[in-house]
């Protein structure tokens, strides 16, 4: 038998350190946050699981909880089919595809907090192009008391933020299906309609599916644009999870119910994530299977 | 099924001032198998995908059974292709692949069902109508291919652009039988392209060797093997290929390099007649080792046993000579004279055959 060696342990101590302060200690102090009634540094009380019975039955928190999944599912809608349109439509090479691509992913590389202002700008009903520009065609239009137009802002703003990065990726998926099977398509006799549904849908389902994701998990973690947008109003009109959240912990300093609430969050996250997770692992293999027998 | 001609036919590229397909003309008869045969890039699948309505050539005509398809789309022309990589609809099922050419011509359902089966019963696929297309190995997918081309009733041509590129080389020779008898069974038009000889020999009743954007010969196996039209074909038809060395034509003698031999009156009479460099050509097999008589004198660099035939190589002034010979002949010698079959050596001048 090997001699055993229990000096070993020390090699992994890095890494147990660097993830025990990185992750597990905040997370357990969450934790810890969630069962107690904190009243002052020196004075706590246990109080099991009260904080979550009570953010479960939050009114404040459904409504947030509704309006992120009314934002998440609208934003989705607009923002796959969108972008779908847009990498179809766009040049498929030369000069003219590498500008439109340049000019397609700008807004990716601007900046949150930046997205929030050039927009909370851009929409003012006294000084902003677009909010002036909406007024003066006689459609009252301001977003700081009017839910709707509050909505409608963060929405297009959202849109105008995010639909590059699903258009970047459905053309790079556009692009890797081979002359081959348009020109088949073509003998075949197939309608441009049929050619999207039957060739070029199936081919980028794999990309989209990724873009899904991640603007699953973006749009249902936002926060800096409509902070700086509307602040959560009017009222909290536009207040989704993780404002709601900060409200929660910072503004109110409530360290026991918004430590519930944000392992509620967490676990929301995780749940979408492992299912989405498994979806993507599934399509893998049966791609793998097919792609491994040869061809 | 329908007879091909092609009317001074020729392609460039957009932006492209040299031609990809030289302008030319030629006619492929009805049912006939042909394989088109040439190195890559001499423009094999130019002239496929001018066929089958693909590419609308700069200029020439397509025609087919005499009637003009120039500029008619693919879809108009019946024609089937199939490619060098398998292209299937992952989504769908065996059956709705091959449904698929029949339901976007709007062909009614009971139709369409007897159809799939007629075809998949031929191609012995009844057993996976039912299965997706996704899972299924590369020929598999290739036989499925061939299929949505072969369900249409009224297909002209099938095409074949290179189709066993991705195919296991043990399943390669199954494939190829099955189209094969598919050929014999509906006698249909075929045009397989490819750049192997023995695929290209061993399939077709005629085959077209393309050379630099050229067709260079039609002719059958047996034709090409025996009068190369052109050196390409001498050197690519055979292995090893034809014996290619440059000689003069003086009166009635023939130089090759410090050697010479007397010509016959009729062919250095041809000969005599062109101002172009010649180029000698004779198969291997037709060099034959000479004990007396007419013949040059080479020097033997090395004899290569291939076990029923041995490669002798041996120089001739400057060029090397290739000779096929039988098991039992041997050259021992450091020097031997090597006679080529007079009436099946063949003269080229710029890369044409002469004489």
């Amino acid at each position: 038998m090997k001699p055993i060696n229990n000096m070993a342990w020390f090699l992994v101590l890095p890494v147990v350190l660097c993830v025990a302060f990185s992750a597990v200690i905040p997370l357990m102090t969450v934790v810890n946050y969630s069962v107690q009634d904190i009243l002052g540094p020196d004075q706590k009380v246990f109080v099991g699981m009260e904080w979550f019975k009570a953010t479960m039955r939050d009114p404040e928190l459904h409504g947030a909880l509704i309006r992120q999944l009314i934002f998440t599912g609208t934003v989705l809608t607009i923002e796959i089919p969108l972008g779908i349109l847009l990498a179809l439509s766009l040049p498929a090479s030369g000069w003219r595809s590498s500008l439109a691509l340049v000019l397609l992913a700008m807004p990716l590389l601007i900046p949150q907090n930046v997205v929030g202002t050039i927009w909370q700008i851009f929409g003012r009903s006294d000084i902003g192009l677009a909010g002036v520009a909406v007024n003066a065609m006689g459609i009252s239009y301001n977003y700081t008391n009017s839910s709707l137009d509050a909505w409608l802002t963060v929405v297009i703003m959202d849109v105008w933020h995010w639909t590059p990065l699903i258009a970047l990726l459905a053309f790079a998926g556009l692009r890797a299906i081979p002359e081959a099977y348009y020109q088949a398509a073509r003998i075949d006799g197939a309608s441009r309609l049929a050619v999207f549904r039957y060739i070029q849908l199936p081919k980028m389902s794999g990309v989209l599916l990724i873009g899904l994701l991640l603007r699953f998990m973006d749009s249902f973690m936002i926060y800096t644009e409509p902070f700086v947008l509307t602040g959560g109003g009017p009222g909290n009109a536009t207040t989704f999870l993780s404002q709601y959240l900060t409200q929660k912990a910072v503004g109110q300093f409530d360290l026991g119910p918004a430590a519930a609430f944000s392992l509620i969050y967490f676990l929301i996250i995780l749940l979408a994530c492992f299912l989405f997770y498994t979806f993507l692992q599934q399509n893998q293999q049966s791609t793998d299977k097919s792609t491994g027998s040869g061809s | 099924m329908a007879r091909i001609e092609l009317a001074g036919l020729g392609h460039r590229y957009a932006g492209n001032k040299d031609y990809s397909l030289q302008p030319q003309s030629m006619v492929w008869e009805d049912s006939g198998a042909y394989a088109l045969l040439g190195p890559s890039g001499c423009g094999k699948t130019t002239l496929l995908n001018i066929i089958s309505g693909l590419l609308v050539p700069s200029e020439g005509r397509v025609l087919f059974d005499g009637k003009d398809v120039t500029t008619l789309p693919p879809e108009k022309r019946n024609i089937a292709q199939v490619f060098q990589f398998p292209v299937i609809y992952d989504t769908m099922t065996v059956f709705d692949n091959l449904a698929f050419p029949l339901r976007n011509r709007k062909m009614r359902e009971p139709e369409v069902r007897s159809r799939v089966q007629e075809i998949a019963e031929m191609l012995d696929l009844s057993g996976s109508l039912s299965r997706r297309a996704k899972g299924l190995s590369a020929e598999e997918k290739q036989i499925i291919s061939l299929g949505r081309g072969l369900v249409r009733k009224d297909v002209a041509a099938v095409l074949f652009d290179e189709p066993l590129t991705v195919i296991d080389p043990h399943v390669k020779w199954l494939l190829r039988r099955q189209i094969k008898r598919i050929h014999n069974q509906l006698k249909l038009s075929l045009i397989y392209v490819t750049h192997d000889q023995i695929e290209a020999l061993t399939f077709a009743d005629q085959v077209v060797v393309m050379y630099n954007g050229e067709v260079v010969q039609m002719g059958s196996p047996q034709d090409l093997f025996e009068t190369p039209a052109h050196t390409f074909v001498g050197h690519f038809i055979g292995s090893p290929g034809m014996n290619l060395l440059p000689c003069k034509a003086d009166g009635d003698r023939l130089w090759l390099g410090e050697q010479s031999l007397a010509l016959p009156p009729a062919l250095a009479k041809t000969l005599g007649g062109i101002a172009k460099p010649l180029t000698l050509g004779v198969r291997p097999e037709l060099v034959q080792v000479a004990a007396e008589g007419e013949a040059f004198d080479t020097e033997v660099l090395r004899m290569e046993d291939l076990g029923t035939v041995k490669i002798l190589t041996a120089r001739l002034g400057g060029e090397l000579i290739k000779a096929k010979l039988g098991e039992h002949d041997t050259v021992v010698t450091a020097r031997t004279r090597l006679r080529f079959v007079p009436e099946r050596t063949m003269f080229y001048a710029d890369g044409h055959r002469v004489a």
